[in-house]
């Protein structure tokens, strides 16, 4: 289908191949008993023949057609001399990856060669059969043989021979698995200019073969397009030309080892010199690659691979404190302490330094939000229904105040009060400095997510799935309605309002209006807050994965599989995401490519997010204890 | 830059509270000051003041003008435009809205021209039809689907529309909707979609789905190579070709004061970027800045169709 579309100009759009073929039960020179199609390209069809010359065995052939369109009589003759020239090249050759020819010959405006048939399927339609990926064993077991046969015909005396046209449907697998390479771009010099095509590239070549250059090498990287083909299922006529640098192998199917997947980048280069010299160079690259994998033992994504990843014992806290009950909060750290509430009733102030522990303030509830901070002051609410501001130094209680419903947001401050949500339904705003309460705006569902507040608006969601945007006077500028609760912290930047929600979704919403700008959607539910770094905003879900996303234009940038439900939200520090999983682990993921740097196991899981200063990182589990790590 | 400006202009009393604050850095901050004090404002310093203070327009709106050429060299048209705006402006007045595509057949016969209407009609009768409830109902019923999504969808549904009308055909399609500050741009092939932030800044937002600016992208060829290669017409990606056609789609901040501009290649691969700054920015309207384009594509030669779309944010 791709291949009509690029050789066939519009003009002769409405030639269907159909309508030119030959018959069953045509006789070709006396010889050859047309019995059917068996592929089309673009110059003309594939047929089955029986060949005549053996009467008493079947002996069957492939006759291949070759159409000449060229109108002007000088043109058509010298293109028939250009595919006998060819085809006597080709009836030189011997190597069991490479069809036999037996015969050539010419009807009128059609060309013929008659080559050996191949009882199989071409690569093309195997990987399209196939039910997921083909094995990495199979695909690397086809590729070295294609090496052997490009090496043959590179190292073709006088003159080497250039493939020019490697891809998955110019090879054949026959019943013994053996693979031939077929099309030997014998059509090339048939067709006509490109003037007037505008629409189609191969998706195979190399750069420089569109500046007219065709080397060996470019037969080696149409080999590595090959090879990436059928590992990744992707089809480089449907990508952006020379995209494959953009396209690890293993970005789409994990199960490939990094050894193929360096071994093939080599082979892709966009720089002849940084491509393997000779089709032998790249067999004897994949057979040490295969070599150190063994082939069998599957290297696992997410295990240490060239990166540096650290494995989980080789990190070693800077402390650890232990709480009598779970954390599910988030630490704050102020002038040199930590902050964190704990399910054992408590706020506890620690040494950052040292996890020393400073003072205790206890509440009649488990505290599962983070604390806010201003002036020497700490705010925090907790499941008693309070919201306690109390002195970051002593501990000591400055104010309550009391709301009708547990409360598990956490207070944003802002203009002299602080913003907080509770059980009962409210957002309330509270005076800083008395514990005095200047408004609540009720809703009609439980407020969980942390109101975030910008240019004097305040945006925050609802366990309805309500996305409320309020001007400090309780005035509604707009709200917005998800399908399932919003238990996420609203992120507001460049006028853009990031949050997930219990329906799967992440959405990204004008500032200004609600409008719906985009959406992505995650495995599952999700009710962690999204955090931005430059253009990428990451979440986590549910399902499992943390995922990054192109602020831009809402495509998935990479997404890292954790072993369970990713509850907690991320943080981006430097050049890195951390982000607690209920799977016990704290993971360390490059934020640029997705990779794993290093996860440290606790013996719970982590359901509240990390804070990092000065390059540590702190963080509560469930295990009850809240760990300091460098970063 | 401006920000600076802005703030020397908006505070006319003196301002001494800054004096406090040197002491911390007693070398260097004088010194600036001293500077900013004596030295008079260029024309141009001033010029960007009085634009700055020109920018507060009610209601906030999108001006829009275009501009079309069969070119000197083409009998036909195988270019398509669209433009609509909206302004609702009230108590509780929606963002303006605008929609602006520009479509570029090709095909060799007249399919191209077929390709590019149908491919502007079905995108824009998609788009309206998915948004004609929250811009004119009332009460105003939300979106179920994002700005995204929907052009997402029309592109999709021309691609359908012009296998039908016109197959064989393509065309590329760059699609903009606006809404109050967010501009929203579908694209495919290699029309282009600008941003103009000011007389220095100018940025494409769209990328050329075509080889040879692949290959530039890549260093494998220079831009003027690319300029003259013999594929420099050859997309990688059209609407109306290939299964698997997949529109880049992405959302940005339109810049108050600034410019969008579209326009098919029968502009850019003949005018610079640079060339058509100068004349948006030099015209006395936006309706003069496109007749300009246009003619200087054609001085250049004219040798394809041009289109040109220019739009303002007043605001």
């Amino acid at each position: 289908m791709e291949t009509q579309n690029i050789n066939q100009p519009p003009e002769s759009g409405n030639r269907t191949a159909g309508s030119d073929q030959l018959r069953p039960g045509t006789n070709l020179v006396n010889r050859y008993l047309i019995q059917e199609v068996i592929g089309i390209g673009g110059m003309g069809s594939v047929y089955r023949a029986r060949d005549l010359h053996f009467p008493n065995v079947v002996k069957l052939v492939a006759i291949k057609e070759i159409i000449n369109h060229a109108p002007d009589p000088l043109v058509r003759k010298t293109v028939v001399q250009n595919f006998e020239r060819e085809a006597n090249i080709l009836a030189t050759l011997s190597h069991p990856s490479i069809p036999r020819i037996y015969d050539y010959f010419t009807l009128e405006n059609r060309s013929y060669l008659a080559l050996e048939f191949i009882n199989g399927r071409d690569l093309e339609v195997v990987l399209n059969q196939a039910q997921g990926f083909l094995s990495e064993e199979q695909v690397v077991g086809w590729a070295i043989q294609l090496c052997d046969v490009l090496s043959y015909l590179h190292n073709h005396k006088p003159d080497p021979i250039i493939f020019r046209d490697m891809k998955p449907s110019n090879v054949m697998v026959n019943q013994y698995n053996h693979i031939i390479l077929v099309d030997f771009g014998i059509a090339k010099p048939f067709q006509t200019g490109q003037k007037g095509t505008m629409i189609g590239t191969e998706g195979y070549s190399p750069p420089e073969q569109y500046r007219g250059e065709a080397s060996t090498q470019a037969d080696i990287y149409a080999l590595g397009a090959t090879i990436h083909h059928l590992l990744t299922r992707r089809d480089p006529r449907l990508e952006p030309p020379f995209s494959f640098g953009e396209r690890p192998i293993r970005k789409s199917n994990a199960n490939i080892s990094i050894e193929i997947e360096t071994v093939v980048n080599t082979a892709l280069q966009y720089d002849v010199e940084n491509r393997f010299k000779t089709a032998d160079d790249f067999k004897q690259a994949l057979i040490g690659a295969a070599r150190k994998t063994g082939m069998l033992n599957r290297i696992n994504f997410s295990q240490p691979g060239g990166t540096g990843a650290v494995n989980v014992s080789g990190i070693k806290p800077v402390w650890v404190f232990q709480c009598e009950d779970e954390i599910r909060g988030t630490p704050l750290y102020l002038g040199g302490v930590i902050y964190t509430g704990c399910y054992d009733n408590n706020l506890y102030a620690l040494n950052a330094a040292n996890g020393e522990f400073q003072w205790k303030y206890a509440t009649d509830g488990g505290v599962v939000s983070r604390p806010a901070a201003a002036e020497d002051t700490i705010y925090f609410g907790s499941e008693d229904k309070s919201l306690y501001a109390v002195s970051a130094r002593t501990g000591k209680m400055i104010w309550t105040f009391p709301t009708e419903g547990r409360i598990r947001s956490s207070g944003r401050i802002a203009d002299g009060h602080i913003f907080i949500g509770s059980d009962d339904r409210s957002l309330y705003a509270i005076k800083q400095s008395t514990g005095r309460k200047a408004w609540n705006y009720e809703t009609s569902d439980e407020v969980r997510s942390t109101p975030f507040v910008v240019n004097d608006l305040i945006y925050f969601g609802t366990e309805g799935g309500e996305l409320f945007c309020v001007d400090f006077h309780q005035q509604v500028k707009w709200r917005f309605k998800a399908k399932r609760g919003i238990t996420s912290s609203p992120w507001v930047q460049d006028n853009v309002v990031y949050f997930s929600s219990m329906d799967c979704f992440m959405y990204a919403l004008d500032a200004k209006t609600g409008w719906l700008l985009w959406r992505f959607r995650m495995g599952k539910a999700s009710i962690v807050s999204p955090s931005i770094f430059n253009n990428t905003v990451i979440t986590g879900s549910s399902d499992g994965n943390i995922y990054a996303v192109d602020t831009r234009n809402s495509k998935e940038i990479w997404h890292y599989k954790t072993g369970n439900q990713v509850n907690g939200s991320p943080i981006v520090y430097k050049d890195a995401v951390y982000v607690g999983s209920v799977d016990n682990n704290l993971y360390c993921i490059e934020v640029q490519s997705g990779r794993l740097r290093w996860k440290f196991e606790t013996k719970g899981p982590i359901t509240g997010t990390p804070c990092i200063y000065d390059d540590i990182l702190y963080f509560g589990s469930t295990d009850h204890f809240i760990y300091a790590l460098l970063t | 830059m401006l920000d600076f400006f802005k703030k020397f202009s908006k505070k006319k009393e003196p301002q001494e509270p800054k004096e406090t604050k040197i002491t911390a850095e007693p070398i260097s901050r004088p010194v600036v000051i001293d500077n900013a004090k004596t030295a008079p404002l260029s024309d141009l310093q001033l010029e960007s003041i009085r634009a700055l203070a020109q920018n507060h327009f009610e209601p906030i709106q999108y001006l829009v003008a275009s501009g079309q050429s069969v070119g000197q060299r083409r009998e036909l048209n195988e270019d398509c435009l669209f433009t609509l705006t909206t302004c609702v402006a009230g108590n509780s007045g929606n963002p303006p809205f605008g929609l602006f595509i520009v479509a570029d057949g090709m095909g060799g016969h007249q399919n191209g021209e077929v390709a590019s209407n149908t491919a502007v009609r079905t995108v824009s009768n998609y788009v309206m039809k998915k948004i004609h409830n929250v811009l004119f109902s009332f009460p105003i019923e939300p979106l179920d689907e994002s700005l995204q999504e929907i052009l997402q969808g029309a592109v999709l549904e021309a691609q359908h529309a012009v296998m039908k009308e016109a197959p064989g055909s393509g065309t590329t399609v760059t699609a903009a909707l606006v809404l109050g500050q967010q501009l929203t741009i579908a694209h495919v092939g290699d029309s282009r979609g600008y941003l103009l932030y000011n007389e220095h800044r100018m940025e494409a937002i769209t990328r050329d789905h075509s080889l040879v600016r692949r290959l530039e992208e890549l260093g494998q060829i220079t831009a003027a190579e690319a300029a003259v290669h013999p594929q420099r017409n050859v997309l990688y990606r059209a609407v109306g070709q290939g299964d698997n056609m997949d529109a880049d789609v992405i959302t940005t901040p339109f810049p108050i004061g600034g410019y969008l501009l579209l326009c098919s290649d029968g502009l850019w691969g003949l005018v610079s970027d640079d060339e058509m700054s100068q004349m948006i920015y030099s015209a006395p309207t936006i309706q003069r800045a496109c007749q300009d384009m246009v003619a200087a594509a054609n001085a250049a030669g004219g040798p394809d169709n041009i289109s040109v779309i220019l739009v303002k944010l007043l605001g």
